[in-house]
């Protein structure tokens, strides 16, 4: 593993087919016509229309804010880069009202398998309970997610959605940063009170405020290949050590929408990466792993992968969310679905501070719970990647005892690491108001709302997550048989289970998983993250609770 | 609970011995390769992170004064 700088070359991706999936055009801005001193002003221009700079315009837009939303080129669906769409992701995207498009063309999938030469070591499932929403993971190629953000942008009169237009110079002032957009008909200028980066792992505007962004290069290089076949093998994350058709390597294969497959295999540090992407060169690869070659390329890639963050997240009025604060291995989902988590978490911080509810410090904790959670994901796909490609022989001799010793003992098998999937990250900050009351379990103040089945007032079948959806995506508080029957503060919604008049818990699942006893009340941030709880909650509590995690104390 | 580092066997010499004989006819590699398995085996009895950590900062603590020593000679 090689310490690298942010400045570093990054091994450029190589398509072999373009698949220009969605074609926009460029059209002309009346902010274009205006000329010198006479810049447009905007509250937020978000940069860079990927899934996260995408969502996070919905989700503002949803708010009642207006978005200029850039991007520098011109089509999305090159390749299909991200494929592993989360369970928290999938209720943001609920959210956003794009969930039910995202699950209906996905594959859902909760069951992983592990394999050791051609022996199986053990199975996984991401979601062995029932009463949730939404599955473990859905795989989705990146292009298809994109396009349905897109359509919901559409629908957003509030968005300003501009492609073609590429950010080439910024200046932070005191109220606000001067970007300088260049498009196909020349130059122009935006004032924006703030600007969100969403622009990547090569992101332009990391350069432009001149942040680092250092860390670990890993050696090792991966070939990905999206194949086009029928294929009966279930679909199921099957991940081999040394299997008998890569001697020596890692492989990956996983199922996508329209009878796509994901195979990635590992590569030596000095194999050719100009000849390894050559189909002729990968075709034998896949036939060997196959069993056959009745397969169509899709997209063909050679990586090698680095895991870095940027030291602050925020930079005066410029925030970066994504790929461009952080990067991560591929090996654990953790690269598009923490950017979502990045963009819910500062959605409605930003609302609060654009409506002067919050003061601009309630920013300061976007930096605090998203870079410790990019420290969890480097970390445990750095793990992963270390585990897959070990960097001295003794390493490499540690894991060799670790996959022989999982073919007979439990503990050796939780060891074998071929990649920890994404789950959402706990945040210790301080938004949070510890418990003062002992709880068995349930989820902690910093922990995302466990989903629960309930039946709706109507009588249908609904879930917790519906139901959040229902009362505004805001502060809600979430009681259980009447909880201390205190009154929500003014702007806070309601999810009343069980009691008079309450949502239904048939299953006794929200109880059960939320720990509830006839009194309690949980307080949710805007985000669907738990801010507090309370056995018996009092007025002045839930208010000083509702303060500190608005960020007013 | 802390690292133990009293003596815990009835017989340490029997422990030692054990040890020492399931390397006789292995070769360096072998040994090495049986070391790293029964490190892991262990390591998971022990069940504690933090006994574990304590245990490994006292065996490098050995090697390093180890080459310290040899360094010095």
């Amino acid at each position: 593993m090689a310490q690298v700088n942010g400045q570093a070359k990054v091994e450029a991706e190589i398509e072999v087919k373009m698949q220009a999936k969605t074609q926009f055009g460029y059209r002309r801005h009346a902010d274009q016509e205006r000329t010198g001193a006479d810049v447009a002003e905007h509250a937020v221009v978000v940069v860079g229309a990927g899934p996260i700079g995408l969502s996070l315009a919905i989700d503002l837009a949803q708010r009642g804010h207006e978005v200029v939303l850039l991007d520098d080129a011109d089509r999305i669906g090159e390749g299909s880069r991200a494929i592993c769409f989360s369970k928290r992701s999938l209720e943001y995207w609920d959210r956003l009202g794009v969930g039910d498009r995202m699950v209906d063309k996905g594959v859902v999938w909760s069951v992983g398998r592990i394999f050791h030469g051609d022996s199986q070591l053990y199975e996984f499932n991401l979601l062995p309970e029932q009463g949730h929403k939404r599955p473990a993971f859905i795989n989705l190629q990146q292009f298809y997610a994109e396009a349905y953000l897109v359509d919901r942008v559409e629908q957003l009169p509030a968005i300003s959605l501009r492609w073609r237009n590429k950010v080439t110079g910024l200046e932070q002032r005191n109220d606000g940063v001067l970007l300088t957009i260049t498009t196909p008909e020349g130059s122009y200028r935006l004032l924006a009170a703030y600007v969100v980066a969403c622009d990547g792992a090569r992101s332009s505007l990391r350069q432009m405020v001149g942040a680092e962004f250092s860390g670990h290069m890993f050696e090792d290089q991966f070939l990905i290949a999206d194949v086009k076949m029928t294929a009966a093998f279930p679909t199921e994350r099957w991940f081999w050590f040394d299997p008998p058709f890569h001697a020596g390597r890692s492989a990956l294969l996983h199922r996508q929408p329209d009878d796509v497959w994901r195979i990635d295999l590992q590569l030596r540090p000095d194999a050719d990466s100009v000849a390894e992407k050559r189909p002729e060169n990968v075709r034998p690869r896949i036939a060997r792993m196959l069993g056959h070659d009745q397969f169509e390329f899709e997209w063909i890639s050679l990586y090698k992968f680095q895991c870095r963050r940027m030291d602050k997240f925020t930079h005066g009025r410029v925030i970066f969310a994504g790929d461009a604060a952080h990067q991560v291995s591929p090996f654990g989902a953790r690269g598009a679905n923490s950017g979502l988590e990045d963009a819910e978490n500062l959605a409605w911080k930003l609302d609060r501070v654009l409506r002067k509810l919050s003061s601009e410090r309630l920013l300061e904790s976007y930096h605090t719970e998203r870079s410790a959670a990019a420290d969890e994901n480097i970390r445990e796909s750095t793990r992963s990647t270390d585990f897959m490609a070990p960097n001295t022989a003794q390493e490499a001799r540690l894991r060799r005892a670790v996959l022989a010793l999982a073919k007979e003992t439990e503990f050796a098998k939780r060891m074998v690491n071929g990649g920890r999937l994404s789950v959402p990250t706990i945040y210790d900050t301080p938004l949070s108001t510890p418990d003062g009351e002992p709880w068995g379990s349930g989820p902690c103040p910093g922990t995302s709302m466990p989903d629960a089945p309930i039946a709706m007032r109507d009588g249908r079948a609904g879930f917790l997550t519906d139901a959040f959806i229902d009362q505004g995506t805001r502060f809600t508080l979430l009681t259980f048989d009447n909880g201390g029957r205190v009154e929500p503060p003014d702007g806070v919604g309601t999810i009343r289970i069980g009691g008079e008049g309450g949502l239904a818990d048939r299953e006794n699942l929200a109880g059960a998983r939320y720990d509830a006893a006839p009194g309690t009340a949980y307080l949710l941030r805007p985000d669907g993250y738990v801010a507090a709880r309370f056995r018996h909650p009092t007025q002045p509590a839930l208010d000083a609770a509702l303060a500190r995690a608005a960020g007013l104390n | 609970m802390a690292l133990s580092t009293s003596s815990n066997f009835a017989k340490p010499d029997d422990a030692f011995r054990a040890l020492v004989e399931t390397h006789r006819g292995l070769s360096e590699a072998q040994s090495a390769d049986f070391n790293a398995a029964l490190v892991l085996i262990l390591a998971n009895h022990i069940g504690d992170i933090d006994i574990l950590r304590e245990a490994i900062a006292l065996a490098k603590r050995r090697v390093i004064e180890t080459q310290q020593q040899q360094q010095q000679q």
